[in-house]
């Protein structure tokens, strides 16, 4: 078979294939268009844009957002506030670990569109300024992290741990905690922080 | 997760309004978005029902009433719960982690769907996700399969724990339909087992939703125990979990229930053995024909026989620490 020379170039039958197929969509009649759309209108659900308005770490926002975005989601994607960590998206790692009205929650497993009027608090939302937070000093003086990445959701949880009085001693501590998983294993330096803003 | 519409019920005639058959109820969501994530449920409409259902506890002459928007950590912080029904807490604090249970609610609770990782696996034929598939759970791994009531088509079971302990305190579930009609379901017949249509996991009809749960009042007082087994000390679903509460009087067992997680397609009632023990002495000798009574009942799958070794254990513990927690509290 003897191909053409030059296989960059387009042959006469690839044009004429080509501009006859585009001139053949251009000349569909609109009804027949109108009639797809209808198709694809039936069998496929359009997005759902909702009107959502939370407080944020103390700022009032009302915003735009798709029915399926998880406060997660919202978070990152939507505010850039990327301190709160997608771990395993599916509730079974604290990575994601939010206040919502003062207790802790994952928020990948909320519904933006459910948290109307309510509010968060993230990990950007602790420090005062450039003075951190007690529990994140603890952090970082008792070693409570390697690699970082579920640090906001322990220091989340671990307010929250301390706040609800969970600290009496470090099994209770641990059994508290049970919902962060650090894969680094830095637990013993996790348990001590709390422990130690505890007292 | 598939585009959908999003409605918030603002009260009780409000919930009925947007269902239809491709619709889905949204409580704590902790179990139904995982759900979504995985393309295992498709729902077109999710109605929020946070804002038109109870959320609060209500004590009652004969008992306690559980609102369907209650939180797991609300019912475990409860002064009512925790002094006349300390089981209800042993078990929910045996589950979840704190950041669900501060989400997840007591109808939620009831409706969630089982955690046998063929179901959530789409690449798995799966009689529960999808009708006359087949079963990966029958000849796959199944530690956290079931040993008693499965089916040819199903062996999955249910993961709550605190539905154990409503199923051992004899609770019921107050429902409500369309037509405004309510109706009280005895919990033992809530769940359901799998036969041949495992794709339904209780006997809630489709147009109906949960209002509240009731306990009514027992004398059991901190007579309880609910003795959890799994994979690793917190944040796991039971490879079996027995509740256990018991009434003694003048040295005899007046009163006494049994009921188990991990091991069936519904929360198990063990009535034979509760029957076994009535009028007997609380001893260990007791407790332990009791758990082999028990354990004469079940039918482990190949591989998951070391599931009854555990129960037994489990319920000679179970009994053993009701002792122990009614001479400390």
């Amino acid at each position: 078979m003897s191909h053409s020379k030059n296989e960059n170039t387009f042959s006469r039958r690839f044009f004429i294939k080509t501009s006859s197929a585009f001139t053949a969509l251009a000349l569909v009649p609109h009804s027949i268009k109108a009639f797809y759309n209808d198709i694809k209108e039936t069998y496929f659900t359009k997005k759902v844009v909702l009107p959502i308005y939370l407080k944020i770490n103390g700022k009032d926002y009302n915003l735009n957002a798709d029915s399926r975005t998880t406060l997660l989601d919202l978070l990152r994607e939507n505010l850039n506030l990327t301190g709160t960590k997608k771990g395993c998206d599916h509730g079974q790692c604290g990575a994601c670990t939010v206040h919502i009205n003062g207790q802790r929650a994952l928020s990948c497993l909320s519904l933006a569109a459910m948290m109307q009027g309510k509010e968060i608090t993230t990990i950007e939302g602790l420090a005062n300024g450039d003075n951190l937070h007690p529990m994140q000093e603890a952090f970082l003086e008792h070693d409570g992290y390697q690699c970082g990445y579920c640090t906001p959701g322990q220091i989340m949880s671990a307010v929250a741990c301390v706040n609800e009085g969970h600290t009496k001693s470090i099994e209770e501590i641990k059994e508290y905690m049970s919902g962060n998983i650090c894969r680094c294993g830095a637990y013993n330096g996790i348990t001590n922080a709390i422990k130690s803003v505890a007292k | 997760m598939k585009p959908f519409e999003f409605h918030r019920a603002i009260n009780s005639d409000d919930v009925f309004k947007h269902i239809s058959t491709t619709s889905k109820y949204i409580a704590g969501g902790t179990n139904l978005l995982d759900l979504m994530k995985k393309h295992i449920h498709e729902p077109n409409t999710i109605i929020d029902l946070n804002s038109a259902l109870s959320n609060t506890i209500e004590q009652k002459n004969d008992g306690i009433f559980l609102g369907a928007m209650t939180t797991n950590t609300k019912v475990t912080e409860n002064t009512i719960v925790n002094k006349n029904f300390p089981l209800v807490s042993k078990a929910i604090l045996a589950g979840a982690s704190p950041q669900i249970r501060n989400m997840a609610t007591t109808s939620g609770n009831l409706l969630q769907r089982t955690r046998c990782p063929y179901f959530y696996d789409t690449n798995i034929p799966c009689n529960k996700r999808k009708s006359n598939s087949g079963c990966g759970a029958l000849n796959g791994h199944q530690r956290m399969a079931g040993i008693v009531g499965t089916s040819q088509n199903c062996v999955a079971v249910h993961p709550s724990d605190f539905c154990v302990a409503l199923a051992a305190l004899d609770a019921e579930v107050f429902i409500t339909k369309t037509d405004s009609t309510t109706e009280k379901i005895p919990f033992k017949d809530f769940h359901r087992l799998p036969e041949n249509n495992p794709e339904k996991d209780n006997n809630l009809s489709d147009n109906a939703i949960i209002t509240g749960v009731f306990i009514p009042n027992n004398n059991f007082g901190n007579t309880v125990s609910y003795v959890k087994i799994r994979e690793r000390d917190s944040y796991a679903f039971a490879l079996v979990s027995v509740a256990a509460a018991l009434e003694i009087k003048d040295d005899k067992i007046k009163k006494v229930r049994l009921a188990s997680g991990g091991v069936a397609h519904k929360p198990w009632r063990w009535f034979e053995a509760e029957k076994f023990l009535k009028n007997k002495k609380a001893s260990r000798d007791n407790f332990i024909k009791a758990a082999e009574l028990i354990v004469s009942k079940t039918k482990p799958l190949p591989n998951n026989t070391f599931k009854v070794t555990l129960l037994k254990g489990a319920v000679e513990t179970a009994l053993m620490q009701c002792l122990t927690n009614t001479s400390n509290g």
